[in-house]
Parts: C-alpha cells; structure tokens; sequence
C-alpha cells in the first residue's frame, strides 16, 4: 500500500504519480490521505489500480477513469466519475450533481444519495445509486443503466434515447419522452448483475423500467412543443 | 462563478472565533471569486444602538471629523470607529433615520453599506485575503456571518458591485449565479420607489426582497416568491439579525453543501470550504434541495 499526502505533496503529484502507473505496475494499492475536498483527485487515470480516498472529495474525482478501481471514503463533489470510460468507482457516501455524466462505460456505484442530473448524457456507463437522485437526472442519456434504489427526483429521463433506467422508488416525474416501460428477463439478468456488482441488497423484481418512448427521434411538428 | 461561506454558531464559546473561521472559509473560496470580497458580520448589539457601516473611497478626508460633524447634526452622542475603507457609526437607536438623513447631506459621497443593531458590512475589491485582513476580520466575534467571494459576470468589478447586498435593517443577501430579468426588474422596483444604486443583479435581488418585506411578507414568504419573479440562476443566502436563510433557484446548479453539528450551521459553495471547522468530520453534511427555504435562527 502507498500512502499519498494530499495537502502535502500536492493534487500534480498524485496525478503525475498515479498516471506513470503501468499496466503491470507493482504498486497496485494506494490510499490518498488529507484529500478536504480538493477538485480532480484521481482523473484520468489508466492502469489496473485500486486508489482509495481518505476523505470527501470536490469536483471531477476520478474523471475520465480507464481500468482503475477508486473509492472514496466519503463524499463526493459535482462531477464525480464524469466521462469515464472503465473501471470502477465507489462512494461510500453522497454525490453531488452530475456524477456519471457523459461516462462511456465501467461502474459507479453511490452508497448514498446523487443529487441532481446524476447521469446526464451517459453514454454506456451503469451507475448504481443506493439512496435518491435528484432531478434532470439521465438527461439526454444514450446508453447504459442507471439504477436507483431509492426514488427519482423532477424529469427523469428527459429527451433519454436507448439508457435503461431502473428506480425502485417514486419517480416524481418524467421528462419529456421517457415513459414506464415492461421488464422483461434480460432486464431482470442485467439488474440481477449490477445489483450484485454493487453490493446493493435489492430484488431485481422491485424495480421499475423506464425508457425513451422514441417519439422525438425524429422531428415531427405535432411534437414541437415536447421540445 | 462565486464563492459563498456562512456561519451560524450554536454554541457560544466559538463566538470570539467566528471571524477567524469564516475568514479561512472566505479565503478557501478564492478561486471562485477572486475579484472582490466582502462579509456581513452579526456582533453584540442592542435595540437602543443602531450601527450604521459606511464606506468611502476618500477615507481619509470624509471620516476625519464625522464622528463631531454627524453628532451635532443629530444632537446626540455618536461613536465612529474607522476600519480602512469602512466606519462603523454608533448612534441612538431612535436618531438613524435623522443621521442617514443627515450623512446624506454632510458627506454624500459616503456610501451606507449596512444598518441595523448588529450587523456590519466590509466589502472591497480585491483577493479575499486582503480584503479579510484590511478589516482585520479574523478578529472580530459574532454570533453568525455570511461571507462572499466574487468573479464578476453582469456588472463591473467595483466596491459598490461586490456582495453582501444590504436589503433592510440587519438584513443582507450574498448571491451565487446571475439574474437574467434584472433589468426590467430594476425597471419596475424603481417605479415602486425603490432606491438601486448600480446596475448589479444581485442589487436587484436584494432590493427585491426589501420590497416584499416593506410589503408586508415576511423573509421567508419574500424568498419563497422570489422563486416565481426571479429568472435566472441563483444560490442565496440571506443573513438576519436572528440569523440566516438559504434558497435555491429549481435548476440549481450553482453549488451548496451545508454542514450542521451541535455547535453550528455552516454554508458553503463547495465541501473544501468547510474542512476546517471543528468536528466537520462528524458533522451531517447535505446539499440543499433546489427550490426550498431554509432558516436558521437564534
């Protein structure tokens, strides 16, 4: 394990450092000490690495991950795991908006609650939430799962294409062509899975679907005004 | 951009505190504002004591006989204590209106930035440390204060154009976003005789509550329906004599996390500003929800 000082070292170093990480590097585990909410701790990183944040963290942690599984012993700011492409990112507490947004893959997992546009325009990443989200949450999202164990705040799923949304609690509302939609078995298998990736203590069964109805796929003026 | 940091003490052995540690908040916000500061600071007062806070950019020349000047002119005993660029003016209650009146007239290039029984406003252009420790903030005590840090958007970076915002007696408005009917707003206040000295949108803001409470509403009602006459995005946060509020436009996506712990409420653009305030690693730590009216109060 190798310890890293936040305020000691400086936000450069850790990144620098974690970056130069190889493939096959030895160091595999690393603890980040004294992080205070500091902005883009871990991004960008791309190496088989597991990196785990002593602290809350502030915006952009662990954005543009590739292949590195990092927690955060705490919270995390606006923008937590934003365009990550793979790997894992963990949160043992709450989020703050936009986590997950534009993420083209891997999983991040929200031990508590996602407050606003929590997957806005993600674009294939599966996001667990164990607690809420807020609203405008999937916003524009193209692909992907979102799963939310508790409820979903204003307009979810808003202007959403092919994402796969699933809320086990209230949905306040939906946006604009996102509607309930069936659950079928392969949906079942694909809660099943992440559920358990997640190590959310939920049945499959208690969810709901929802999804892009497909109506403003394609311009048509008796739509104009869902736009 | 914009950085807000507000504290209300619950426990009162942190009060000789308060200045050092919304200092060191206002100072974390720096990157989020680094065109001016200011703070609003709620100190010992009493109902027979108004403070009056005034500015001026010729210190020198307007303050040096004010304190004699302004006690003949409201034939009462009044106390100047000059702080750089800011006095704070003691004074009988009953005789403020008079004095303002008479301020107005002895030096009218003194500014009022606050009135009331506690509060004192300091703001400048300039980084927030050297705008904390011109005043020498980190010394001062107080119940609860409300501090920002400014990155200029809708008007330009000038004393005056830098935040809290007074909106009436004891009271004062930070804001965090931009106002995008403030002109007309401005417009419409002023045919109602409101008084808006710059072209600001937080001024509007705050004169706009003023209104709503010179009407009748309480604070709490006028920012409940600032979410209906407001357009544009805004994080709030409103000090009183008793202490403060927070409300967030429905989009909200100007920043806010709040700590709260036996010993105080805190406020926050971001988590970073509240690090080192003591037992924060204990503290329940929540965003405000978009739309909703908190308060706090003594």
């Amino acid at each position: 394990m190798q310890t890293f000082d936040l305020e000691a070292q400086g936000l450069r170093a850790l990144n620098e450092t974690l970056h130069a990480q190889a493939t096959d590097t030895n160091q595999t585990s690393w603890e980040v000490i004294n992080a205070k909410g500091s902005h883009a701790i871990a991004v960008g990183l791309d190496a088989p690495i597991e990196v785990t944040v002593k602290g809350s963290t502030g915006y952009y942690c662990g954005g543009m991950n590739k292949q590195a599984t990092i927690n955060v012993h705490g919270s995390a700011g606006p923008g937590v795991g934003e365009n990550m492409m793979s790997g894992t990112i963990i949160v043992e507490g709450d989020a703050s908006q936009y986590a997950g947004a534009t993420g083209h893959g891997g999983l991040l997992v929200i031990k508590g609650n996602a407050s606003s546009r929590c997957g806005i325009s993600m674009k294939g990443i599966d996001i667990v939430v164990h607690g809420n989200i807020g609203h405008m949450s999937a916003f524009m999202a193209q692909s992907g799962n979102l799963v939310v164990l508790g409820d979903a705040g204003d307009a979810l799923g808003d202007s959403c294409y092919e994402a796969r949304l699933f809320v086990r609690g209230e949905v306040k509302s939906l946006g604009a062509d996102c509607e309930k939609k069936e659950m079928r078995p392969e949906h079942i298998e694909i809660l099943k899975d992440l559920l358990e990736r997640a190590g959310a203590d939920a049945k499959p069964e208690e969810f709901t679907r929802y999804g892009s109805a497909r109506n403003l796929y394609n311009f048509d003026v008796d739509n104009a005004s869902a736009y | 951009m914009c950085g807000i940091v507000g504290l209300f003490l619950k426990d009162k052995s942190l009060e000789p505190r308060l200045g050092d540690m919304l200092t060191d908040m206002l100072i974390t916000m720096t990157d989020r504002g680094p065109d001016s500061a200011g703070i609003a600071i709620y100190g010992e007062g009493s109902d027979k004591t108004a403070k009056l806070t005034v500015q001026s950019a010729d210190a020198d020349t307007d303050f040096a006989a004010l304190e004699t000047d302004l006690g003949s002119a409201i034939d009462a005993p009044v106390k100047l204590r000059r702080l750089d660029t800011h006095a704070v003016i003691e004074l009988p209650a009953d005789k403020l209106t008079q004095a303002r009146q008479a301020l107005r007239e002895l030096r009218p290039d003194v500014r009022v930035m606050s009135a009331g029984e506690s509060i004192e406003i300091y703001k400048e252009v300039g980084l927030p440390k050297d705008v904390a420790h011109r005043f020498g903030i980190e010394k001062m005590s107080g119940t609860h204060g409300i501090g920002h840090t400014r990155m200029a958007t809708e008007s330009a970076v000038t004393t005056m154009g830098a935040h809290p915002f007074s909106t009436g007696a004891d009271q004062c408005l930070v804001h965090n976003g931009s106002l995008s009917n403030h002109n007309s707003l401005r417009r419409k206040l002023r045919r109602m005789g409101m008084n808006i000295e710059t072209e600001n949108d937080t001024e509007v803001g705050a004169a706009y509550l003023s209104w709503k409470m010179q009407n009748g509403s309480t604070l709490g009602e006028a920012l409940e329906s600032s979410l209906e006459d407001l357009d544009g995005f805004f994080t709030f946060v409103v000090g009183t004599k008793d202490g403060f509020g927070v409300v967030r436009d429905p989009i909200a996506c100007k920043p806010a996390v709040m700590a709260e712990t036996d010993q105080y409420v805190a406020f926050g653009s971001e988590y970073r500003a509240l690090v080192n305030l003591p037992g924060i690693e204990d503290a329940r730590v929540w965003e405000p929800e978009p739309a909703t009216v908190y308060f706090w109060s003594h």
